[in-house]
């Protein structure tokens, strides 16, 4: 029997990344970028966001989100070296460092986020 | 586009490669009638019986069904029964067999590879058992034809692989064409073949390779979206990766 691939693993990463990333950050710049500057909305002072960031759920919904786009990267990045540059026989150095750099991101921001 | 007397003419410049003849191909450029009516496939005709007749191509229907025409113009694959010749004046035209296959002569390529690819993934309905005779017709609805018709309609012209980038660097892709034929027997209410399409779909040179480019269905004459076919693919075979891993039991391997 062959081998199938494990490339779902890093699909389904790189798909839900996709997700979030498309529906949070026109969000976010949309508020940053124009509803906040323009004071269509209140933007939220630093106490009340500390506040938002005491709950724990909050911060894992975070962590979820920045690193689910952080591989949602690694997977596009590794491709477009792969395919761009056409480097097949660096394949395991171009995969290692682009979702080592996703892993390494997502350790440190879980640690960050632990000991805010 | 020139004028020789009245009548406007075109120029093609058209590969040859005699393997008998010459180790490396060249070009010969031929001057054509330009005919409102006439495509590219109709001015290779003309070239045949008026000018070269040692000029070899594939062609059969002249009606973008039978999808041996197939032929890069001006680097585009397309149908060369289907490109008229007045989109590309003025200008010339260069026909060249389809990329990413071997030339087996002149504008024809060597199917070889697809032949096996296509062969591989089983495009036929796969039973568990057949139904006796006495028992009727698969029927089946209106909606569960729905559900693969697109993916039947490929006629095999391999335009999707000429345009696929992916299949011009990794020839063992299995490649777009063959993985949509995979789908419209794996979406056939009737088949039950998924699981062993899957070992050859779910693989490093199946859908794998694909990073969703979608040339493939960009030159597609027939709307069959290979691309989707793959996207949708990768949706199945991902759900199945999690499942064989979390709940290993449910799996049948
Ligand atoms: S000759 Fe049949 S598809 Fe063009």
């Amino acid at each position: 029997m062959v081998k199938r691939s494990n490339e779902p693993f890093w699909w389904a990463l790189f798909g839900a990344g996709g997700v979030v990333a498309a529906l949070c950050l026109p969000a976010l710049l949309f508020m940053t970028g124009v509803a906040f500057p323009l004071e269509w909305l209140a933007a939220p002072d630093y106490e009340s966001l500390y506040g938002l960031f005491e709950n724990p759920l909050v911060r894992l919904a975070i962590l979820a989100i920045v690193s689910l786009s952080a591989f949602h990267w690694a997977h596009r990045f590794r491709f477009t070296l792969y395919d761009g540059l056409h480097i097949k026989h660096l394949n395991a150095p171009v995969a290692l460092f682009c979702y080592g750099s996703a892993i390494a991101f997502t350790g440190f921001a879980a640690l960050s986020l632990y000991t805010f | 586009m020139s004028n020789s007397g009245l009548q406007p003419t075109i120029d093609l410049e058209v590969y040859r490669y005699r393997p008998e003849q010459q180790a490396e191909p060249t070009y010969d450029t031929f001057t054509v009638p330009l005919r409102d009516e006439w495509v590219i496939l109709d001015a290779l005709n003309y070239i045949k019986d008026e000018l070269d007749g040692s000029l070899s191509y594939r062609w059969s229907c002249r009606m973008g069904v039978c999808g041996s025409c197939g032929m890069m113009a001006n680097g585009e694959p397309v149908l060369t029964c289907a490109a008229f010749l007045k989109s590309y004046a003025p200008g010339s035209i260069r026909v060249e067999p389809l990329a990413n296959f071997p030339v087996a002569r002149d504008l024809i390529i060597s199917m070889d590879d697809f032949m096996e690819k296509m062969n591989r993934i089983q495009p036929w309905i796969i039973t568990d058992e057949e139904k006796p005779l006495e028992e009727g017709e698969y029927l089946q609805t209106p909606d569960q034809v729905d559900e693969y018709k697109q993916f039947s309609m490929c006629i095999n012209c391999l335009l999707c692989y000429s345009a696929c980038p992916i299949y011009g660097m990794e020839p063992s892709f299995i490649g777009p064409a063959a993985i949509a034929l995979a789908q419209r027997y794996n979406l056939d209410s009737r088949d039950h073949g998924q699981e062993t399409r899957m070992d050859i779909l779910s693989t490093d040179d199946g859908i794998w390779q694909c990073t969703f480019v979608g040339e493939c269905s960009e030159v597609c004459p027939e709307n069959v979206d290979p691309a989707g076919a793959i996207q949708r693919y990768k949706v199945t075979s991902t759900n199945d990766w999690w499942k064989s891993k979390l709940l290993p039991w449910t799996s049948k391997q």
